[in-house]
């Protein structure tokens, strides 16, 4: 398998090369502003996550994501499992294609044992990690924010925990998903990603929308 | 003008408006004053302005007339400065705030004194409907001229011409019931849905919710109305399933229960929106609902009586005098003549009595009205004049006397003495309109009820029509009718809801008499002799315009209401459509239904370009596409250039040693030598790049490439050329073969998103046996080119890869690192010089691109952008698709048919079109070279190309310039450009004749302008 | 403003998520070497426009980027049923005349577009719209 596919480690060492995440430039240019006080709107990026992309059949997938990442395929259309510390997760992009989200230094020895249990299976892997970012939003106007730029039904009662979608967000796309009570994640492309933040800032001034060096989000 | 700065007209108490504060505002430059709860229609009757517009067409004189959103003639232009005007803005819909500004929007330059007034008085001979049509169609060359006049002296209302200092937002949202309008109907229905578990939105465009109960007689479970309308709304206040929306219009029904409403958040606090906790807050919101059922509570709008003079300021609708009387408190002057056709209205005499104004006489068209409210105006010592009506107003700019007398509704005519009375006020009704715009959006005609003389909405699934809005009038039945339709709609999302009588109020039954049919009054002279009967009071069309016009022919009601104008524009012919289709049926011998309805189109009201764009403007108009290095970009001072929605470096202007700043043919100038002479850098990120991977990775290249791909190693780089199955060029690019089932496809800036779905296309839809899988990657690869004579010297200073012209020839890639990164490292060429693309993923892009800066001081590394890559790319030929082909070019139009395997086994995309006779035969237009007798010539893109120049005109064309652009290298003009039969026209002339007179001679050459033979990529 | 009911998704969607692609069921000929140009040129360039049941292809294009199927009413707007690529439809004209008794429907006449539908079949339609 591994002499068909091209399999790149094409991260550096982050040690000795300055790495820009996607809204370096944004936080340079529009600045980021504190959160108001109650932090009813508050946005963090999460940069350099692994991003993988999977394509394939379900079951041979599952069988081989159990094996090397203990958690299986979600089960059903636009939702997202997790994995027990919250820092691994697998989406439902489409019947065959699932984004998979790791902690950026796992993501070549991931791609590499998938590829190992996968043998000569139909499937692709693609790194997209540099390709986008994850803009976290969080606070309890986080909702409002999102109906303004949505078109999805992002009611906390409609859009429960665990669910995660591609959808429109002002005019780009971005994957939009829920891990858990407290955040929403949107999943943007690097090129997009200025324009998203741009706009989170103006569609939650009225919260007194602010940003935050660190993510809410804590592992368990 | 009766103006005076005490509120003469206002009521010592009662109402809903607070009297204990007072608000100045200022109307066509007079100042006044009012109360909160007050609109800018209620306080200016309270001041006694009578006189509140011009009209459109004829300029006579108007005042109000309604309470709502019918209003067809108080229409003004609100704004205390230049960038806050809002024109079209209904006073009887504009809550009143402190130091508001309005002015009247017809009737420049004064409402009072009006040069157009002679128009009014005079122009009636003059302006037959068509009027416009008829005059001034000839000559049309004058049409621009009359034009500016017309719409100045009709005024149609301004927009500012200073930037709009308020901001507007758009909200997204889905409910499973919508109800809209939240008077007694929607209220109940609500609630009662709410109750069952639905998500419900109320919205209503009023102030206030609860529509008839704030002004009605009537009381619930023997309270006053207003009691239990507190009641409900705290009660659905309670439910966190329900949105409260007020000052929320619904005003546009469109497909699948989407209904866009338009909610006017600050526009009742002030000019512009006042900040919030120290944000700004949007000034109004466009809410997008997405619905799982609709219940429509939008109540009916009363119907005027159509009588001569009707439209002189004093006449008002009977419901409009109760809403001001009792809610507002404000009796819109002293003595009332009330002429009507049903009960429903005599509450307005005896709201008006009871106000401690004089009541004349009620006039109605009925011989023997005998209802309760009949009753109650005989014993309150009203006079009642049966089987009359009110035929004529008299007074100019405010009503002095009501012509009455005896008529026959059946035979149109009047039978006895005209009686005058003496009035300042006279109120009519015809009977009521059920409110069915919204319904009749969603392309259902309504259907004519003779029940309630009038049109009620046809059912379509999933939409109800309540109360009002479908004809039911008494309040016990509305409030049931309502809870029915909650409790159904309810049902029919799946909710467990049951109508539970004991939950509604209790409703004294209240007798009313049966109405009868009346529109237009007869007259003593016939409707063409009588004094105007207007029926559509915004656009003054009259009972006789309509006659005109089925005179004229015209009987589809369709043509009518074109020919006529009635019910255009933004009045969507809320008060006057039905009267005007009864006029129409009278003189065309037809029952209504016969004649038939004309349909309402969005918007219901007028709906402010703000909230239509909402925060999609400004910065934040487009998205902006930045690849990894636009800080650089900006730093170094590049011009940008759009390129879809990226944004790429066009060049980079230097200081010139004089000081001043490069243009930029200087700048292109500079950087073209750079890259010919010495290696230059072009920030290439933004091309598309798609990840293939599959066992059958290869066969799909060659059935969607025109090209052969089944010999392409691992290691090596080709060009692709793709096209549709109408065998014209739609894209192109190269493509790398990175393991024997990986490639890497790169596609052009602007197609990157079209290509990939074209692969999905074929693959989902045709192939989907082919074990392949794409994967966009272009946002993850940074792509820059380092090309130029001193390329391969700079990054070898740079990179572990071997750069040797054998070990790395042209159309191979590697992979290694550059600036201690990993790299896929593509010896490709754009320019014909020798080019590496460096591939590195785009968190470290701006690391490498210092670090190539940084070593490439010494050779002078120059970065170049979009328009040196153009001159570049054009010297050698090579094609941008979209600019030297529009989809009607082939790649043997373009000559290149190297690049054409016809003997692939496989049928591929677009082979079978190339032999189709319109692809074979003689005279298609060919890609070709242009080279400019004058050197200093530049050519025109898009200049048309001609054989024979002297030719009389039309001169047949023979082809245009695709690319053109200045050479430094050559130290010419050249060009690109499809002409016909050019591959067999080499060395031929052709001409470009200009619009300035200027004919252009040019060679007809090959596309390589520079290094024919390609060696220096070689190199 | 379409409300379209992805088959893959498996949820109903906004308009602006999909992009229409014209005609449903328009298979490229096996052989196009065997095509006359006057049969290239129909399957390139000739497409229904029936008033009525029309069977269209759509791409759900910002969401899991997979084509498929739609039934709609030209007339109504209505959407009657979505399917994924390589599923037949359910709801042909004759459903249309038979439920409505509109006589002005015209059906679209290539490919499967006027494949008729049991009243089962009818009754178990995937993302009809309420």
């Amino acid at each position: 398998m591994s002499n068909s596919v091209h399999v790149y480690d094409a991260r550096a060492d982050h040690a000795t090369v300055t790495a820009e995440s996607p809204l370096a430039y944004s936080f340079q240019r529009s600045g980021m502003p504190a959160p108001g006080e109650e932090g009813r709107a508050v946005v963090s990026e999460r940069a350099f996550l692994g991003h993988l992309i999977l394509r394939g059949g379900a079951i041979v997938l599952d069988e081989a994501l159990r094996e090397v990442l203990g958690i299986g395929l979600p089960g059903r259309p636009n939702s997202l499992t997790v994995d027990a510390d919250g820092q691994r997760s697998v989406q439902w992009l489409s019947p065959d294609e699932w984004l998979l989200i790791v902690p950026g230094d796992e993501i070549f020895g991931l791609e590499t044992r998938l590829r190992a249990h996968l043998g000569g299976s139909h499937v692709a892997i693609v790194d997209v990690s540099a390709g986008q970012t994850l803009i976290e939003l969080s606070g309890e106007a986080a909702h409002e924010v999102l109906m303004k730029s949505t078109v999805y039904d992002v009611d906390p009662h409609a859009f429960t925990v665990g669910k995660g979608v591609t959808t429109l967000f002002a005019k780009t796309n971005v994957i939009l998903r829920r891990p858990d009570e407290a955040r929403w994640e949107l999943i943007v492309r690097r090129s997009f990603a200025d324009y998203v933040y741009r706009w989170l800032l103006d569609a939650g001034e009225e919260y007194g929308i602010g940003v935050a060096r660190e993510s809410r989000h804590e592992p368990q | 003008m009766s103006q005076t700065a005490s509120q003469s007209n206002r009521l010592a108490q009662g109402g809903q408006v607070d009297r204990t504060q007072t608000l100045t505002f200022t109307f066509n430059g007079r100042s006044y004053t009012g109360h909160p709860g007050d609109t800018l229609a209620s306080a200016l009757l309270a001041n006694g302005v009578d006189l509140v517009n011009r009209s459109f067409k004829y300029s006579r004189p108007r005042g109000i007339v309604a309470a709502g959103a019918e209003e067809p003639n108080a229409v003004v232009q609100l704004g205390a400065t230049e960038a806050t005007q809002v024109p079209n803005v209904r006073a009887t819909q504009q809550a009143l705030y402190d130091g508001l500004v309005a002015c009247s929007t017809n009737g420049w330059p004064d409402a009072q004194r009006d040069i157009m007034r002679w128009v009014g008085k005079l122009g009636s001979p003059f302006m037959p409907p068509g009027f416009y049509y008829k005059t001034f169609m000839a000559p049309a060359s004058m049409w621009m001229t009359y034009e500016k006049y017309i719409r100045k002296t009709a005024g149609l209302g301004r927009s500012p011409t200073q930037p709009d200092p308020d901001i507007y937002d758009h909200m997204h949202r889905h409910c499973d019931l919508l109800v809209v309008g939240a008077g007694p109907a929607g209220l109940s229905a609500a609630l009662a849905a709410a109750r069952a578990g639905a998500r419900v939105i109320l919205a209503d465009e009023q102030e206030t919710m609860g529509g008839s109960l704030l002004d009605t007689r009537e009381t619930l479970d023997d309270q006053p109305a207003a009691q239990w309308l507190k009641t409900t709304l705290a009660a659905l206040a309670e439910h966190d399933n329900v949105t409260l929306l007020p000052r929320t219009t619904a005003h546009g029904y469109h497909d699948h229960h989407f209904v866009t409403l338009h909610e006017r958040r600050t526009e009742h606090l002030g000019d512009s929106a006042p900040s919030q906790d120290g944000h700004r807050q949007a000034r109004s919101r466009l809410h997008r609902v997405r619905a799982g059922q609709v219940i429509l509570a939008t109540g009916a709008h009363e119907r005027p009586l159509v009588y001569a003079n009707n439209d002189v300021p004093g006449n008002l609708l009977a419901g409009a005098v109760s809403t001001y009387i009792r809610r507002y408190v404000v009796v819109p002057g002293q003595k009332l003549v009330l002429s009507t056709s049903n009960d429903h209205a005599y509450r307005a005499a005896l709201d008006w009595q009871e106000a401690g104004r004089e009541v004349a006489a009620i006039v109605d068209a009925r011989p023997a009205p005998q209802g309760d409210l009949v009753t109650q105006a005989k014993a309150a010592g009203i006079r009642v004049i049966t089987g009359s009506a009110v035929i004529e107003a008299k007074g100019a700019q405010r009503v002095s006397a009501a012509r009455v007398a005896a008529i026959d509704v059946d035979t149109f005519t009047v039978t006895g003495k005209v009686e005058t009375l003496e009035c300042d006020t006279i109120a009519s009704s015809g009977g009521y309109s059920p409110v069915i715009h919204l319904a009749s959006h969603t392309g259902a005609r309504p259907v004519w009820s003779d029940d309630i003389i009038g049109f009620v909405p046809t059912t379509v699934a999933g939409v109800t029509a309540t109360g009002g809005a479908h004809g039911v009038y008494p309040l016990g039945e509305v409030l049931a009718d309502g809870v029915e339709a909650g409790v159904n709609a309810a049902t029919a999302l799946g909710f467990d809801a049951t109508v539970n009588d004991a939950d509604l109020p209790h409703v004294e039954p209240r007798h009313e008499g049966p109405a009868c049919a009346l529109f237009q009054v007869p007259h003593e002279k016939t409707t063409l002799r009588a004094p105007k009967q207007f029926v559509d009071l915004q656009n003054d069309v009259t009972a006789g315009a309509i006659e005109v016009a089925t005179l004229e022919g015209f009987e589809s009601i369709e043509h009518v209401k074109r020919y006529t104008a009635m019910g255009f524009g933004t009045d969507q012919g809320k008060l006057g459509n039905i009267n005007g289709m009864a006029v129409a049926a009278r003189c065309l011998g037809q029952s209504i239904p016969e004649t038939g309805t004309t349909v309402f189109r969005p918007n219901y009201t007028p709906v402010t370009f703000g909230a239509v764009v909402g925060r999609h403007c400004r910065e934040l108009f487009d998205p902006e596409r930045y690849t990894p290095m636009q800080a650089w970009h900006v730093a170094q001072g590049a011009e940008f250039e759009d390129v879809g929605q990226w944004k790429r470096p066009w060049y980079y202007p230097r200081k010139r040693t004089d000081g001043g700043i490069e243009s930029m043919a200087e700048a292109v100038a500079r950087e073209c030598r750079a890259v010919r002479e010495g290696v230059g850098i072009l920030d290439a990120s933004t091309l598309g790049k798609i990840d293939i991977q599959g066992a059958d990775a290869r066969e799909f290249l060659g059935r969607i490439y025109t090209n052969k791909w089944q010999k392409l190693a691992p290691g090596r780089v080709r060009y692709g050329l793709m096209c549709g199955d109408d065998g014209m060029v739609m894209d192109d690019g190269t493509t790398s073969c990175l393991a024997e089932n990986h490639f890497l496809m790169t596609t052009t800036t602007g197609n990157a998103a079209p290509v990939l779905e074209w692969l999905e296309l074929w693959h989902q839809t045709e192939w989907p046996e082919l074990e392949v899988y794409f994967n966009s990657v272009t946002d993850h690869w940074a792509t820059m080119t380092v090309t130029g004579p001193e390329a391969r010297k700079l990054l070898t200073d740079l990179t572990d890869i071997d750069l040797d012209r054998e070990a790395f020839k042209f159309m191979d890639w590697r992979e290694g690192h550059v600036a201690g990164v990993p790299a896929r490292v593509f010896r490709i060429s754009f320019t014909g010089e020798l080019a590496f693309e460096i591939n590195v993923q785009a968190h470290y892009a701006m690391h490498v691109w210092e670090a190539l800066f940084a070593h490439g001081d010494k050779y002078n590394l120059t970065p170049y952008g979009t328009e040196t890559m153009h001159v570049l790319r054009a010297e050698k030929g090579f094609i941008i698709v979209g600019q030297d082909t529009d989809g009607s070019v082939t790649p043997e139009d373009l000559g290149m048919h190297w690049a054409i395997g016809y003997d692939k086994p496989f049928p591929w995309v677009g082979k079978r079109a190339l032999t189709r006779s319109d692809t074979r035969r003689e005279g298609r237009k060919h890609l070709v070279g242009l080279k400019p007798k004058d050197a200093s010539v530049v050519l025109e893109e898009g200049a048309p190309i001609v054989f024979d120049p002297k030719h009389a005109i039309p001169m047949p064309m023979a082809g245009h310039v695709t690319s053109s652009y200045y050479s430094p290298t050559l130290e010419s003009g050249f060009a690109l450009a499809v002409v016909k039969g050019g591959h067999q026209r080499m060395g031929e002339s052709v001409y470009l004749p200009m619009a300035d007179g200027r004919v252009h001679e040019a060679e007809i050459v090959g596309t390589q302008f520079v290094d024919p033979k390609g060696e220096r990529q070689h190199v | 403003m379409f409300h379209i009911y992805c088959p893959y998704c498996e949820e109903l969607r906004e308009e602006e998520e999909f992009h229409p692609k014209g005609q449903a069921h328009i298979a490229r000929p096996e052989e196009p070497d065997a095509c006359s140009d006057e049969e290239w040129g129909d399957y390139l360039f000739f497409r229904d426009n029936p008033r009525g049941i029309h069977h269209e292809m759509w791409l759900h294009a910002v969401g899991c980027r997979k084509f498929f199927n739609i039934t709609r009413n030209t007339v109504s707007y209505e959407i009657l049923e979505t399917y994924r690529m390589g599923e037949q439809p359910t709801v042909g004209a004759e459903h249309l005349a038979r439920e409505e008794k509109t006589a002005s429907v015209q059906a679209a006449e290539g490919g499967q577009q006027t494949v008729g539908a049991s009243d089962a079949a009818l009754a178990s339609v995937k993302g009809a719209q309420a």
